[in-house]
């Protein structure tokens, strides 16, 4: 298993590379350069020059990025043109709130979907089992905005329960935005733990289990769910992704001084290193998440050790 | 496969328009309603200068701003004294272009990859497929984000972003379908008598891939109009003056505690599309794709 292990992290550190490059690459081949779009088109020619020869935008391609590159291994992301901060420390400050947001809305996705799914596969066809379902295809057919607005504008605005924005609020302000952003993910994890669980509740060792007298809860939590829940780790792995993508959005509606939130500010300053780090962060994240989700799987299913 | 017995089978087996949509209408009744309304709003879309007399960016009151619903203005006006609905059934143009043409494109370049990776193998197949990795790696928002700040604002980069973000997990999904038909013995018998590598692919693959495709079709406009009504959300996508259900939204954020209507209708029309697309497409599935159906 060790030597699968090792064999999928080169994979990664292979995949990561291809990524930094593939975001270098996009940035560069913006039409109209990025100097006179940070200096303003009036800008003076020579200072234009100056600032050029000071970044380093100069020089040939593959020696910015072969600079780039060894500055990230190194911990090193550049200086934000906006901010006027290395682009690393801004990270280092924004993702232990984006992390707070993403950890509370997995727990919510997560307690929601496999509880609701569960109940729906135990209760099968019956009311219980439809609104869930309907409920669920609500939760993905739902915008996280409009999830967030309604959230703010009822809970905070109208009843004063939550804060309105989570900037300074300590973890109460975190409530909100994980239940808007929980619910798009609670919503796909709820069917797919039920899809899951039916299936595995018809293998014959269910039978055995009952024929042994277990009681039903036992037979659903220990054979049933243990197996049930495969598919839906990798899932979650893969939710990791679109939580990133959906905490742009509402970090921006609570202002939560989070990663996308500085991504947003980089895109509105024409930042190119802070949003060239931010990108990079972000994926490396989802990218390490699925590594994870890689290795938890082969621990918990003794079947597919081989495969990884 | 075996011999078709029985009348219900020849119908199971039977994917001509007309049967599926008999079928859809018998078994499945929210996908069926599903379907019905998408026609509707695609009339309603088509047809908005006839519907509506007012137009999308024309200040009609600039003295009613922000005027609740009445009979002359059903859903009120906006800041600058827009009619909503008028709004409203334009946005309707742009969600469900941005719903189907980059779906189209996407799909039409993830199939052929995907075809091409799987059928090929070797070589072909680990380039097309590690680019599709490093593609899926991306969070899909901040990839769009990251394309849209690169090719510049309006609705043709919104094309060609979200379908450079999707089409990795079309060719993924095609590539594994592929697999399994190329060991099936029409391919097989095709090969030995001869036929190309591109018209078994054409010919035999693709056409034996279509109803997957069109189960991802339905399920992955959803999605495309959520990215895009996100990206105008955030001020990326569609700009002013046109009318986005996303960028109605971020406008009407601004006066969320006065006017909540004015960014809840947008939201509540893309959650009605996607809903909607969800259905359908979930029904298509149980119809079309009879392994997943007998799960």
């Amino acid at each position: 298993m060790a030597r699968n292990i090792c064999k999928r992290i080169l994979q990664t550190v292979l995949i990561l590379f291809a990524v930094a490059l593939l975001i270098f690459i996009m940035l560069r081949i913006i039409p109209g350069n990025a100097i006179v779009t940070m200096m303003g088109e009036h800008a003076n020619p020579e200072a234009i020059e100056r600032m050029t020869a000071e970044l380093g935008l100069d020089k040939p391609f593959y020696v910015q990025f072969w600079k780039y590159i060894s500055g990230v291994f190194s911990g090193d992301l550049g200086t934000s043109y906006s901010l006027n901060r290395p682009v690393s420390e801004l990270i280092a400050t924004a993702f232990p709130n984006t992390l707070r947001l993403a950890v509370c809305a997995a727990l919510v996705a997560w307690l929601l979907g496999i509880v609701c799914g569960i109940i729906a596969a135990v209760k099968k066809n019956s009311i219980l089992d439809h609104s869930f379902m309907g409920l669920s295809l609500l939760g993905v057919s739902v915008p996280v905005f409009m999830v967030a607005m309604v959230l703010q504008y009822l809970l905070a605005y109208k009843w004063k329960l939550f804060p309105i924005s989570s900037g300074s609020a300590g973890w109460i302000g975190y409530v909100l935005p994980a239940i808007a952003l929980g619910w798009n993910s609670a919503g796909s994890i709820a069917r797919l733990t039920r899809s899951t669980l039916l299936e595995v509740m018809q293998e014959d060792y269910i039978d055995t289990a009952r024929a042994k007298g277990l009681r039903q809860v036992a037979v659903i939590v220990f054979h049933g769910l243990r197996n049930a829940v495969l598919p839906v780790i990798t899932m979650m792995a893969v939710q990791l992704s679109s939580l990133l993508s959906g905490a742009v959005i509402c970090e921006t509606i609570f202002s939560v001084n989070g990663i996308g939130r500085l991504a947003v500010q980089a895109i509105e300053g024409r930042d190119i290193p802070l949003l060239q780090g931010t990108i990079l962060f972000s994926t490396a994240l989802v990218i390490l998440g699925n590594l994870v989700a890689d290795c938890l799987y082969s621990v918990l299913d003794p079947r597919i050790r081989k495969e990884v | 496969m075996e011999p078709i017995k029985t009348r219900e089978e020849k119908e199971l087996r039977d994917n001509s328009f007309r049967a599926v949509c008999r079928r859809l209408f018998r078994e499945n009744k929210p996908a069926a309603f599903s379907a019905i309304l998408i026609c509707l709003m695609i009339l309603a879309a088509i047809l908005a200068p006839v519907i509506t007399p007012y137009s999308y960016e024309e200040i009609i009151d600039p003295l009613n701003r922000l005027a609740a619903p009445s009979l002359q203005h059903p859903l009120g006006t906006d800041e600058i004294g827009r009619d909503v609905l008028t709004r409203l059934l334009y946005g309707a143009r742009i969600s469900l272009l941005v719903g189907i043409v980059p779906t189209l494109i996407s799909m039409a370049a993830g199939a052929a990859l995907g075809i091409l990776a799987g059928y090929m193998g070797g070589k072909v197949d680990t380039v097309i497929m590690r680019l599709a990795d490093v593609m899926l790696a991306f969070p899909s928002m901040l990839l769009a984000m990251v394309i849209m700040y690169t090719l510049g604002d309006g609705i043709i980069n919104i094309f060609l972003a979200l379908a450079l973000v999707n089409w990795a997990s079309v060719a993924r999904i095609v590539r594994a379908e592929t697999l399994k038909l190329r060991e099936t013995e029409y391919v097989e018998a095709a090969r030995s008598i001869g036929v190309g590598s591109l018209k078994i692919m054409c010919r035999h693959i693709l056409p034996n891939c279509l109803p997957s495709l069109i189960v991802l079709f339905t399920l992955n406009i959803p999605s495309a109009i959520l990215s895009e009504s996100s990206l105008s959300f955030l001020g990326l996508g569609i700009q002013k003056p046109m009318a986005s259900w996303g960028l109605m939204v971020n406008t009407g954020r601004q006066y969320l505690y006065t006017n909540p209507w004015l960014s809840l209708a947008p939201s509540l029309a893309i959650m009605v599309v996607v809903l909607a697309f969800n259905f359908l497409g979930d029904g298509l599935r149980d119809i079309l794709d009879p392994h997943l159906k007998k799960q």
